[in-house]
């Protein structure tokens, strides 16, 4: 990186009079299967993103988000089943044709072009004038906030620059739908989570369609009108964010949603008792044994008294706001608990533990019970 | 500094030594051009002047043909490697790329193979070629275009590897470039440096190339020179030398060209 990021300006209003907010279509994937060799990849992926909404693409690395993703761009073929923007089957149209902008993972500016010409790249290749197409790069550079760096080269950039550049050469042409497979993920964590409400902020403003690839969830929960979670090529839950975290529809969304912490527990009657709580189910499980998710800010730390169970902190994290502590209960289970800062738990301390009263997801029991994501 | 490196009079000693190997014959093939015409004595220029007098154009005729034809050669097989070899190479890199080891091989595999093994393989060929598109001088390019294809790869390939071919073309894609504009706005722009090596380098092979014109009966600057000296050996001797210095020039703007290609990259 040769230069500073500079900090987002303010947005000229120059720069949302010119790029048209009346592009929107919505985006269909219908029973999409992909297959390299003889290993499926996509079994059958089923997506409906409205006109103008913004919608995440969310799961482990290989889960074939990506795939879906480039399926969508027409970058990769599908082997089966139909993809649709504004209404019309494009499977077979090629990337060319399909009225797509996209950011990728690795920067691409094209090296031998200044960051105008590369913004304007797309307009000229739609037959718009040299100066035209130079005026409207010049504004979608002014709303990425780099307006300024137009006769740069892209090596003369940082990576946030590049990646924003990317982004208002994507946007330029007022595509039908905008394609973000994970921008962010070669970026630094403070220019990451910048970007990330400017790509959102952008996107409410023009009101593009978006898909947006990438295996950090909390990225996805922080932009998303919706997001769907994938798990080994299948798409495993729809929802808003809101729903993924309070309401996973099964144990993998719960274990890659959000922290939770993995406890024993026991159904009967409709309920799951956790250290003698009982906690509403969110599904219906069998009676007997099973292992529940518990998120960190469901747990608390009660008096001694009380009822719960006892555990020994292990370790605590200070997170500004609060404080994050890992304790292990007697049995050997780990427990994230979330607590205000103010209560301070030392390494060794024995504290009594009590989870919310909140509903909550069950699985059968595995062999391991370590606790899932962090 | 290297400590594994030799003391500085041992380095001294071997430039000398080199420079001696190499100055020696160079200084007598000048000097040999200076002979004078008989009954002059001394140095004199006259053999470089009487290149261009009228009265020898005859004699000289068959070098003027030569060299008209290897520019001519060099002009096709620069064309053949940025029209045909360069979206071959492309090609592979976008589309195959499991292909590469392969291609590399075939295209490395010109150097191994004695001039006179591929001559007994081309002749067969260029019956053919004879038949279909005539015996024009041109013709032995695609000859040379194989020639060159080793000395090619190595360039090109150098540009391709320090781009992101895949990503700059999937992003050209989805701005809505066809494959033409990807190929000529994208990648060859990319690929400047490794294009104008391997043409000029392509050009120096051509110029140089005797073997194959030969056995092939064709008239190169090269054959020409040979004829031309059983007549008249210091006429040989200034070509050779006016080649070297062309040759040398090339190399000379090669070297140019790579580094203001590196410059680039450290603004």
């Amino acid at each position: 990186m040769t230069a500073a990021d500079t900090p987002i300006r303010a947005l000229p209003d120059a720069a949302a009079s010119t790029l048209a907010t009346g592009t929107r279509a919505g985006v269909e994937l219908r029973g999409v299967v992909k297959e390299y060799g003889s290993t499926r990849v996509l079994h059958g992926v089923d997506l409906d993103v409205a006109p103008g909404e913004f919608v995440s693409l969310l799961g482990p690395s290989g889960c074939g988000k990506t795939t879906a993703l480039r399926v969508l761009a027409g970058l990769e073929p599908a082997d089966g089943g139909e993809v649709r923007i504004g209404g019309r089957d494009v499977s077979r149209v090629p990337t060319n044709k399909r009225d797509i902008g996209m950011v990728f993972q690795s920067y691409s500016l094209f090296p031998h072009l200044r960051v105008l010409d590369n913004t304007a790249f797309g307009l000229r290749r739609r037959g718009v004038g040299a100066t035209e197409a130079r005026r409207r790069a010049g504004d979608a550079l002014d709303l990425v906030g780099l307006g300024h760096l137009g006769d740069r080269y892209a090596h003369q950039l940082s990576g946030g620059q590049q990646q924003r550049v990317a982004l208002a050469r994507a946007l330029v042409t007022e595509p039908r739908v905008l394609l973000l497979d994970e921008p962010l993920s070669a970026l630094d964590a403070k220019v990451r989570v910048q970007l990330r409400d400017e790509i959102r902020r952008i996107q409410l403003r023009l009101g593009t369609t978006t898909v947006f690839v990438t295996h950090d969830q909390e990225e996805a929960l922080a932009v998303s009108d919706r997001v769907a979670v994938m798990g080994a090529g299948r798409i495993l839950q729809v929802g808003s964010p809101e729903d993924l975290y309070s309401r996973p529809a099964g144990a993998e969304v719960a274990a890659f949603v959000g922290a939770s912490s993995v406890v024993p527990g026991i159904v009967s009657a409709g309920t799951v008792s956790v250290w003698g709580q009982r906690l509403p189910l969110l599904a219906p499980a069998p009676d007997g044994p099973c292992e529940v998710f518990v998120r960190p800010e469901n747990v608390r730390v009660v008096a001694p008294g009380d009822s719960g169970v006892d555990a020994v902190v292990e370790s605590s994290t200070f997170l500004g706001s609060m404080r994050r502590s890992m304790l292990r209960v007697d049995d050997g289970t780990g427990v994230h608990v979330q607590h205000p800062a103010e209560v301070r738990l030392t390494p060794g301390d024995r504290v009594r533990i009590r989870v919310d009263a909140v509903p909550a997801l069950t699985r059968p029991v595995t062999s391991s019970s370590a606790p899932a994501g962090g | 500094m290297n400590p594994l490196a030799p003391p500085r009079a041992v380095r001294v000693v071997i430039g000398l030594v080199v420079g001696v190997v190499f100055a020696v014959p160079f200084v007598a093939t000048v000097l040999f051009t200076l002979t004078p015409l008989p009954g002059g004595s001394g140095l004199s220029l006259d053999r470089w002047a009487g290149l261009f007098d009228p009265a020898n154009a005859a004699k000289y005729r068959p070098v003027w043909t030569g060299l008209g034809n290897s520019l001519l050669l060099a002009g096709v097989t620069v064309l053949l490697v940025v029209g045909l070899f360069t979206p071959t190479m492309v090609l592979v890199a976008l589309a195959f790329p499991r292909l590469r080891r392969v291609f590399e091989f075939v295209a490395l595999l010109p150097i191994s193979l004695p001039a006179i093994v591929l001559v007994v393989g081309l002749t067969p060929i260029y019956l053919q070629i004879g038949r279909t598109l005539g015996t024009g001088a041109w013709t032995l390019a695609f000859a040379y275009g194989i020639l060159v294809l080793p000395f090619a790869y190595r360039s090109i390939q150098a540009s391709i590897d320090a781009i992101d071919v895949t990503t700059l073309a999937e992003a050209a894609r989805t701005l809505g470039a066809g494959w033409g504009s990807v190929l000529l706005r994208v990648i060859v722009p990319n690929l400047r440096q490794g294009l104008l090596a391997a043409a000029l380098i392509s050009v120096a092979v051509v110029l140089g190339e005797f073997t194959i014109a030969s056995l092939l009966n064709r008239q190169t600057l090269q054959t020409a020179l040979v004829v031309v000296n059983k007549q008249d050996g210091w006429v040989a001797a200034i070509f050779t030398l006016l080649a070297l210095a062309f040759a040398f020039v090339l190399l000379l703007v090669i070297g140019r060209v790579g580094r203001i290609g590196a410059g680039r990259k450290t603004p």
